[in-house]
């Protein structure tokens, strides 16, 4: 075999310092297992499973396909007791995208992916590679990229690198999402102080095709051709998934920029449009995406799935940099790169089509037989290991899980018991200009949300909605999450999270099918973290389950903590939800004056993490509303019921901020005020901000009062008229009221005004 | 009797992002769509060619400057100096100003960023020369007011001024963008259009770039159906050269 020696960039793998780029030498007693993220028992695996000691090379290539972002190891037990199945449900976990069946033929492959790490190191390129990264994993399906959403998090905007933060990774979505063509539709903003060190950077991607001709990742036979198509191949990324995902940021993590990946968006889209110009022609059997891992992930998964081994020269690799060695060819993260698998006979075809969109196709590798992956360079082998070793047989640990002691003392202190604020106006103004409440126009407006020709509903509403394209269908999509919730109770926060995203899909009308999910947690070693994480994958479980909506897949984010403090334990859940005709689609704004207002479902005196309570009373505490599934399920079906038979003229879901912020929302979006008479006398607070789950706000349509009241009644769903809509106003009875005008600056121009304060400086 | 269809043609780049939307809006206004591709020569017998939006070879060096050597490019200006109708999306008018075919650059907006949002735009000459007549080879009448998208970072017009005057004087500025009532002010410019303006004409009135998107606004499923009387001049513009 030949020699390893030290890199310019990304860890040496001798563990010595490279004269010309100094960097901090590794302790010189310590193993390069350890170096590379390898623990003691892992690398005796390895050495077992191998029957001899593993080369340095090799070992790399365990240390990325073994870490926690690509082998699950920590988290796979959990997210076995997840449903996955379901009529619908074309392609469950596993693969590199779900994919449910939206009827007349049509597949929505989607999928949600983290790139926190990197974008809290680099926000800019960081959060555009992880739009890059979703948008080829929904690609290697065979569907044609067609929306995404960011849901975001950062520490408050009052602190100058929140604000640097927040709009480098929104100028970095907008600036890779604009230009592949894919439109941005929708996501959410949420600010929280446990996320300045470590902001959330989620993207979840869909995309449509014929659901006929999907492609799987698990193609090809023994001969099969593997081209590396797109980007050539550079430095860039070493050691993405194992040196900045499945790792804790601290101080220094500044230095691991070169791990960020930088991304071509110019070159994604002639990806883009090559893949699916190769799989119209008929020229793919397969297709994978080179993401966190490289071309060792590509390959080793690609063979492992259908039983293989696979020949690779890394010489046939080009390449951006002269000298680099074979482990970091290996394991570049290098962007806007995707394998193809076609038979031998397809090549030059395949090569062409690569050459008319400017890209070069390179066959670097093909299935063998007898599940070896050997790797040469120079003629030389420089790896030779089982493929499935690298792709399925990584470690998998139960982590021991213990509930923090601090809970208790949070769940005992009940907000609702705080006492009724001075000035029902003022904490209705702090709500609603709440950072977490507020419009997020200043974000969505710098990302394209109409291209592609399809978006009916965009940024800003319940749910995104997306028609799909020679057909009456329409997909309704929605990403949510509550980090308080979850910090409160991972059970109950993922529930909510769940079915906040189902009665978001169910107020345009829609519904809800299937979702994905990204898991943002702390440091899966800690106990209580891995508490949180256990917890949290039980309350998704149990909510999609009664919900009918299977998990198609996900991503598992760990270690988002720094100096031992977390992020809030947030599951953010991407719901895909069918509207069968879009024409019935309802939206959120009140469109006209002297429509009664209804309130459907429940309200409690439920103030337990609730803006309110952050807000007007300064704390965190308390127990999160109750979610009673079954109730919550009548709710979705008497939402998409009422779009059915037309009788709504609006609908909102009632969440963050309570009926109060719904109302003002419908208000704001509509630009027609409202008179309702809030309950609860001199505790008209608690009805006005609870955020109780499985309520909406609606107003039916003129004449479709008594249509609305008995559908709700064959539901079983409460439905009280609160109100009118009409005139300038939002009048809270007798209570208090502000100008629309008022309100909509209020909302509008938080966002605005916290960004606009100094110039954040790098 | 119905009228001939034209065929309208859109020129894919690398890096176009609305030739599809083109495509589509053209033939949901009755037209035949045509695809044309940035490497050949060959305009597919279009009675009238759009540039679409997105980002030409990535618009890296500078919007448009790339994609204005394509052979097809070639093509286009030779149809247009032989009178053919010529529309300019977005990433269609900067490559046209890089081209030579308009007047003008389009430079980095006012505010740094990308701007996507819904607005109104007002006819200034809905044709060029300050006529004000009627028919379908107008876009319609002096003040009238289009809602329609703009999405892009860079669609700052600027010129010097000579050209400005020119094209004041010669009734060549299209469009302004406006207040949802008409008003031009500082105040409702997106992008810091000098003037406001949101689209010009070439000198023989055949030629005409814009910023906003007329083919995201002309199906009324989707929002409002501005884009329909540009589209509609375009489909005119190409009927008029379909032999009777």
């Amino acid at each position: 075999m030949a020699p390893v020696g030290g890199a310019g960039s990304g860890a040496g793998l001798t563990g010595a310092t490279d004269e010309t780029q100094p960097r901090t030498p590794a302790p010189p007693a310590e193993p390069l297992h350890r170096t590379l993220g390898l623990t003691d028992t892992e690398y005796a695996a390895i050495e077992s499973g191998l029957g001899r000691a593993p080369e340095p090379t090799e070992l790399a290539m365990y240390s990325v396909m073994w870490s926690e972002h690509c082998s699950y190891k920590s988290s796979k037990a959990h997210l076995r007791t997840l449903p996955t199945e379901g009529p619908r449900v074309l392609v469950g976990p596993g693969q590199d995208a779900g994919v449910v069946d939206v009827g007349d033929g049509v597949a929505c492959v989607f999928k949600m992916e983290s790139h926190s790490h990197p974008s809290a190191i680099e926000p800019y390129q960081g959060a555009a590679t992880g739009v890059g990264g979703i948008v080829r994993d929904v690609l290697s399906m065979g569907a044609r990229p067609a929306a995404l959403l960011d849901p975001l998090r950062f520490g408050s905007l009052d602190g100058e690198r929140n604000r640097y933060l927040f709009g480098g990774v929104v100028a970095g979505i907008g600036s890779y999402g604009n230009c592949i063509g894919v439109p941005t539709v929708g996501g959410e903003v949420k600010f929280a102080d446990c996320h300045s060190a470590n902001p959330t950077v989620n993207v979840m991607c869909l995309g449509f095709a014929a659901a006929d001709a999907l492609l799987q990742s698990r193609a090809g036979g023994p001969g099969s051709i593997l081209l590396l198509i797109g980007a050539a191949t550079g430095r860039d990324g070493i050691g993405g998934v194992s040196v900045l995902a499945s790792q804790t940021l601290e101080e220094d993590a500044h230095e691991s920029r070169p791990s960020v990946q930088i991304g071509d968006p110019f070159l994604e889209k002639l990806l883009i449009e090559a893949c699916l110009e190769l799989k119209d022609l008929g020229l793919l059997e397969g297709l994978k995406d080179l993401g966190g891992a490289g071309l060792t992930c590509a390959v080793s998964e690609a063979a492992s799935g259908v039983r293989l081994g696979a020949d690779l020269d890394l010489d046939r690799v080009a390449l951006r940099e002269q000298g680099m060695e074979p482990f970091e060819i290996l394991i570049s993260e290098s962007q806007e790169r995707m394998l193809a698998i076609v038979r031998p006979e397809d090549v030059g075809a395949a090569q062409e089509v690569c050459a008319k969109w400017g890209l070069t196709g390179a066959p670097v590798a093909a299935f063998v037989d007898g599940g070896t992956l050997t790797v040469r360079r120079g003629g030389e082998v420089v790896a030779s290991l089982p493929a499935r070793s690298l792709a399925d047989e990584g470690p998998e640990y139960d982590r021991p899980a213990e509930r923090p002691q601090w809970l208790d003392a949070l769940s005992a202190d009940d907000p609702a018991r705080a006492p009724a604020p001075s000035s029902l106006e003022d904490a209705f103004i702090s709500v609603l200009g709440s950072p977490n409440v507020a419009g997020t126009r200043w974000a969505f407006e710098q990302y394209d949300q109409l291209v592609q020709g399809q978006t009916l509903v965009g940024p800003g509403a319940d749910a995104a909605v997306v028609r799909i394209e020679g057909t009456l269908r329409a997909v309704a999509v929605s990403a949510d999450g509550n980090g308080r919730y979850g910090f409160l109770d991972p059970y109950a926060g993922a529930v909510h999270a769940v079915a906040e995203a189902a009665r978001n899909v169910a107020a345009v009308g829609a519904t809800p099918a299937a979702i994905t999910n990204c898991l943002n947690f702390g440091n899966p070693e800690r106990p209580e973290v891995m508490w949180q994480f256990r917890e949290a994958v039980r309350g998704m479980g149990d909510a999609c389950r009664a919900f009918g909506t299977p998990v198609t897949g996900g991503n598992v984010s760990f270690y988002n903590e720094s100096a031992g403090s977390a992020i809030y334990p947030t599951p953010v859940i991407g719901m895909v939800g069918i509207l069968e005709d879009y024409r019935l689609l309802v939206r959120s704004g009140f469109p006209a004056e002297g429509l009664a207002i209804y309130a459907l479902g429940d309200t409690r005196p439920e103030l337990g993490g609730s803006e309110y309570a952050e807000v007007v009373l300064g704390k965190v505490c308390g127990r999160p509303p109750a979610v009673d599934l079954e109730a919550e399920s009548k709710l979705h079906r008497l939402l998409a019921a009422s779009s059915r038979a037309n009788v709504l003229a609006s609908a909102h879901d009632c969440s963050d901020g309570g009926i109060a912020v719904a109302l003002a929302e419908s208000a704001i979006n509509g630009g027609v005020g409202f008179d309702v008479v809030p309950a609860g006398g001199a505790a008209a607070h608690l009805w006005l901000f609870s955020e109780s789950a499985s309520r909406a706000v609606v107003a039916p349509a003129l004449g479709s009062e008594r249509a609305l009241e008995e559908l709700a009644a064959a539901h079983g769903v409460p439905c009280e008229r609160v109100g009118t809509t009409g005139g300038g106003r939002l009048r809270f009875g007798d209570l208090f009221e502000v100008s629309l005008n008022d309100a909509i600056v209020v909302y509008e121009s938080t966002i605005p005004r916290l960004m606009s304060a100094k110039r954040a400086a790098v | 009797m119905s009228e001939p269809r034209p065929r309208i043609g859109v020129v894919t780049f690398p890096g176009s992002l609305d030739d599809r939307d083109a495509l589509r809006a053209v033939a949901l206004m009755g037209a035949e769509p045509v695809s044309v591709w940035h490497a050949h020569r060959s305009l597919g017998d279009a009675d009238a060619v759009i540039l679409p939006g997105g980002f030409s070879y990535g618009d890296y060096l500078r919007t448009g400057a790339i994609a204005r050597f394509a052979p097809a490019m070639e093509s286009v200006a030779a149809f247009a100096a032989a009178g053919g109708p010529v529309l300019g999306i977005c990433n269609g008018f900067q490559i046209l100003c890089e081209a030579g075919l308009l007047p003008g650059a389009l430079v980095r907006n006012k505010g740094l960023a990308f701007v996507c949002r819904w607005l109104t735009i007002r006819v200034e000459n809905g044709e060029a020369g300050g006529h004000e007549s009627s028919g379908n080879l107008t876009i319609g009448r002096r003040g009238e007011l289009l809602s329609v998208p703009i999405k892009h970072g860079e669609g700052r017009f600027v010129a010097s001024p000579d050209t400005l005057e020119r094209l004041e004087g010669d009734g060549r500025v299209a469009f302004r963008y406006a207040s949802p009532g008409g008003e031009v002010s500082e105040d409702f410019n997106p992008n810091g259009s000098t003037a406001s303006i949101a689209g010009v004409w070439n000198e023989a009135g055949n030629v005409l770039g814009l910023m906003p998107h007329p083919e995201h606004a002309v199906d009324p499923d989707l929002g409002p159906t501005g884009g329909q009387p540009i589209l509609q001049w375009l489909l005119s513009a190409a009927r008029a050269r379909v032999p009777a």
